[in-house]
C-alpha cells in the first residue's frame, strides 16, 4: 500500500470515486436545468425534488410492488416525467410570457409541495435501499477496491450525458430544438410544432433528474431531503459552467465533483463549501461562467 | 440640496393627498400600540421582526427588480452576532444589535458586489448559493453552537435604562424599530434614488443611456435591504432570546419571498400583511408535521398563476381612489 501527500491511496481514491460519483449527478441534474432553460427560459427549481422523488419511486417500487432496480431505473423517470409533463402543460406554460423569475418561483413552491409531502408520509429518516444483486460486490484494483455498482453510476451517467449531447448536436431532432432555443417563433413559422417540443423537453429534463435519483438510491439513503440540499449546490455548478453550453455543463459537473471529493480528502472541513468558494472565484475572473456566453 | 427638493416636490403626491395617507398610517401605529393588549406579544413582535425582513427584501424586488433568494444569510448572522455580543461580551442591547447590523452592512457589500454581476435569474441563483456558503460557515463556527443554536440571550437593559425583559417593553421597543425602520424604507423608495431604482427595474439599459451608474446604485439598495434584514434578525435574536441555524435556512429565505409575493411586491404595507399571514399559518399549523411546508408552497403555485400582485396590490387601486398609497 503506496501514499500520495501523507494520504493512503486506497482512502484517496475512494474519495476521489465518491467525488466522480456526486460529479455525475451535478452533471445530469445540471444537463437538465440548461436544456430546460435553454427552451422554457424557466430554473427548474423542482429539479431537486423531482430527483428526491425518482429515487422514491424505486423504493416504493421495491417495498410494495416487489419491482426490482432495473425497472425502477425504466419506470421511475417515466413516471416523473408524466409529472413533469402535467406540471409544464398545467403551469408552467401560462408563465412563458412573464417575467422569468416566476417561473422560478413556482417551481420553488412546487420544490415545496412534494418535499413537505414526502416527509409528512414517510418521515425524514432515510430508507435503505440495497445494491442489485448483479451490480453487488467489488473488484480489487491493486491500489483501490472499486464497488461495481459505484462504477456503474459512473459510466451510466456519462452515457447518458454523452448521448443527451450526441441527440441535441449531431441529429435532425436536436438542431430543431436549438433552433427553437434561439428563436421559437420563427421554428414555429417553418411548421414546427414547438409548444409539443417544449413538453417534451421538460419531461425529457426531469426524467434525467428522476433516472440520477433511481442511481443515487442504493448510494445514499432514500429521504426527502435528499434533493433540496443538492439543487443548490447544482445551481452554483450552473453559475460556475454557464447554461450556454450541453458539454460545458457536463465537464463542469464532473469536474466539480472530483474537485469536492479532493477537498474531502485534503481539507475536509471545507469539502461542503468548496464549490460555492469556486463559484466566488469564476464571478470574480469570467462573470458569464466558464462555457457562458454573455449574462 | 436645492436641487433635490425641487426633485422632491416634483414626485411628491398632489396636495390633498397626505392628509388621508398621514390618517392611514396613524390609524396603524393606533394599531400597534394597542395591539398588545388583545394579541400575544411574543407573536405580534415575531411577526413585526419577520414584517421588517420582508419590507428590506421587498426593497429589492419591488423597487430594483432583483429576486435575492439568500435573504437569509444577513437575518440569521446578524442573529448570531447580536445574541453572542449579548450573552458573551456583555453588550447593551443596542450596542448588540448595531454589531449585528454592522455585519450585515459588511456582507451585504461583498455579496451585492459578487451577486450584481449576474443579472435575473442568475441574481437569485448566486444569492442562493452564497447563503448556503453562509449557512455551512454557521454549522462549522464554533460560536454558532451548531444544532443548539446560541441559547438564553439576555434581553439585557436598552441605553442601560429600559428593561427589556419586561414583555410591553419589549414590544414597545420592537414597534419602534419597526416603524422607524419602514419610514425610512417609505423615504428611500420615494427619494430621488428610489426614483432610479425603479428605472433600473423597469428598463436597465435606459437607466445606463441616461448615464445613471446602475452598479452603484443597485449595490447600494442591496446594502441597505441587507442591512435592514440583519436589523430584523438581531431584534428576533433578543425577542426569542434564540439565534439557531433554522434562521440561515434557505427555508428562511423561501419564507421571506413568500411574505413579500403574498402581501404584494413593491408596496409598503405589502410585505407587513404577508408577513403576520405567514407567522399565523406558522403558528396554527406548527404542530402537524410538514404541513407548514406543503401549505407555503400550496401558496407559493397560488400567487404566482392566479395572484401575482398580492393582497395589498389587490386593495392598492381602492385605496388609492380614497387617496391613500399602500
Amino acid at each position: 500500500m503506496f501514499t500520495v501527500f501523507g494520504i493512503p491511496a486506497a482512502a484517496l481514491f475512494g474519495q476521489l470515486l465518491l467525488g466522480l460519483i456526486n460529479g455525475a449527478f451535478y452533471a445530469m441534474l445540471s444537463l437538465g436545468l440548461a436544456l430546460i432553460f435553454g427552451l422554457l427560459n424557466i430554473i427548474n427549481f423542482s429539479h431537486g425534488a423531482l430527483y428526491m422523488m425518482g429515487a422514491f419511486v424505486a423504493w416504493l417500487l421495491l417495498t410494495y410492488v416487489g419491482a426490482g432496480y432495473w425497472v425502477a431505473l425504466v419506470v421511475a423517470p417515466v413516471i416523473v416525467a408524466a409529472l413533469g409533463i402535467v406540471i409544464e402543460r398545467t403551469m408552467l406554460s401560462r408563465l412563458y410570457k412573464l417575467d422569468h423569475l416566476y417561473g422560478l418561483l413556482l417551481t420553488f413552491g412546487l420544490a415545496l409541495i412534494i418535499e413537505g409531502l414526502f416527509r409528512q408520509l414517510y418521515g425524514v429518516s432515510g430508507m435503505p435501499y440495497s445494491v442489485p444483486k448483479e451490480l453487488a460486490g467489488g473488484w480489487n484494483l491493486g491500489f483501490m477496491f472499486l464497488p461495481i455498482y459505484r462504477g456503474w453510476v459512473v459510466i451510466a451517467s456519462l452515457v447518458l450525458c454523452l448521448g443527451t449531447w450526441a441527440v441535441i448536436e449531431k441529429t435532425k431532432l436536436g438542431a430543431y430544438l436549438r433552433a427553437a432555443t434561439e428563436n421559437p417563433t420563427l421554428v414555429q413559422a417553418f411548421g414546427i410544432n414547438v409548444p409539443v417540443m417544449i413538453t417534451a423537453t421538460y419531461g425529457f429534463g426531469v426524467a434525467l433528474a428522476a433516472i440520477a435519483g433511481v442511481l443515487a438510491a442504493p448510494v445514499y439513503s432514500v429521504n426527502p431531503m435528499m434533493g433540496s440540499n443538492l439543487i443548490i449546490v447544482v445551481f452554483a455548478v450552473v453559475v460556475i459552467g454557464g447554461m450556454g453550453s450541453i458539454m460545458g455543463s457536463v465537464v463542469t459537473g464532473f469536474l466539480l465533483g472530483l474537485l469536492e471529493g479532493l477537498t474531502k480528502v485534503f481539507y475536509p472541513e471545507a469539502a461542503a463549501t468548496v464549490i460555492f468558494m469556486v463559484m466566488v472565484v469564476v464571478l470574480l475572473l469570467k462573470p458569464a461562467g466558464l462555457f457562458g456566453k454573455g449574462a | 440640496m436645492a436641487k433635490h427638493d425641487v426633485t422632491l416636490t416634483a414626485a411628491a403626491p398632489p396636495a390633498k393627498a397626505p392628509s388621508r395617507q398621514t390618517l392611514f398610517v396613524l390609524a396603524l401605529l393606533a394599531l400597534g400600540v394597542a395591539a398588545p393588549f388583545g394579541i400575544y406579544p411574543v407573536f405580534l413582535m415575531k411577526g413585526l421582526c419577520f414584517a421588517l425582513f420582508a419590507a428590506a427584501f421587498n426593497l429589492l424586488l419591488g423597487y430594483v427588480g432583483l429576486l435575492s433568494f439568500g435573504h437569509a444569510m444577513f437575518f440569521g448572522w446578524s442573529a448570531y452576532v447580536t445574541a453572542h455580543a449579548a450573552k458573551e461580551w456583555g453588550l447593551t442591547p443596542e450596542l448588540a444589535i448595531l454589531a449585528g447590523v454592522a455585519l450585515s452592512a459588511v456582507m451585504g457589500t461583498v455579496v451585492g458586489w459578487l451577486a450584481i454581476r449576474r443579472q435575473g435569474i442568475y441574481f437569485a441563483m448566486i444569492t442562493l448559493a452564497l447563503a448556503q456558503l453562509m449557512f455551512f460557515l454557521a454549522v462549522q463556527a464554533p460560536f454558532t453552537h451548531g444544532e443548539d443554536g446560541i441559547q438564553g440571550v439576555p434581553r439585557g437593559h436598552l441605553f442601560g435604562v429600559l428593561n427589556l425583559s419586561d414583555m410591553m417593553t419589549m414590544y414597545y421597543f420592537v414597534l419602534a424599530v419597526f416603524v422607524v425602520a419602514l419610514l425610512l424604507l417609505y423615504r428611500v423608495v420615494n427619494s430621488p434614488f428610489g426614483q432610479v431604482l425603479k428605472a433600473i427595474r423597469d428598463n436597465e439599459p435606459r437607466a445606463i443611456s441616461l448615464g445613471y451608474q446602475v452598479e452603484r446604485y443597485k449595490l447600494l439598495a442591496f446594502v441597505l435591504s441587507a442591512s435592514l434584514a440583519g436589523l430584523a434578525g438581531s431584534v428576533k435574536s433578543l425577542v426569542f432570546q434564540l439565534a439557531s441555524l433554522a434562521d440561515v435556512h434557505w427555508h428562511a429565505s423561501g419564507e421571506v419571498v413568500l411574505m413579500t409575493l403574498l402581501g404584494g411586491v413593491g408596496t409598503v404595507f405589502g410585505p407587513t400583511v404577508g408577513a403576520f399571514l405567514v407567522v399565523t399559518i406558522q403558528n396554527y399549523f406548527s404542530e402537524v408535521g410538514s404541513w407548514v411546508t406543503i401549505i407555503q408552497g400550496v401558496i407559493f403555485v397560488i400567487c404566482v398563476l392566479a395572484f401575482r400582485s398580492g393582497i395589498v396590490g389587490v386593495l392598492a387601486p381602492w385605496l388609492k381612489k380614497r387617496g391613500i398609497q399602500a
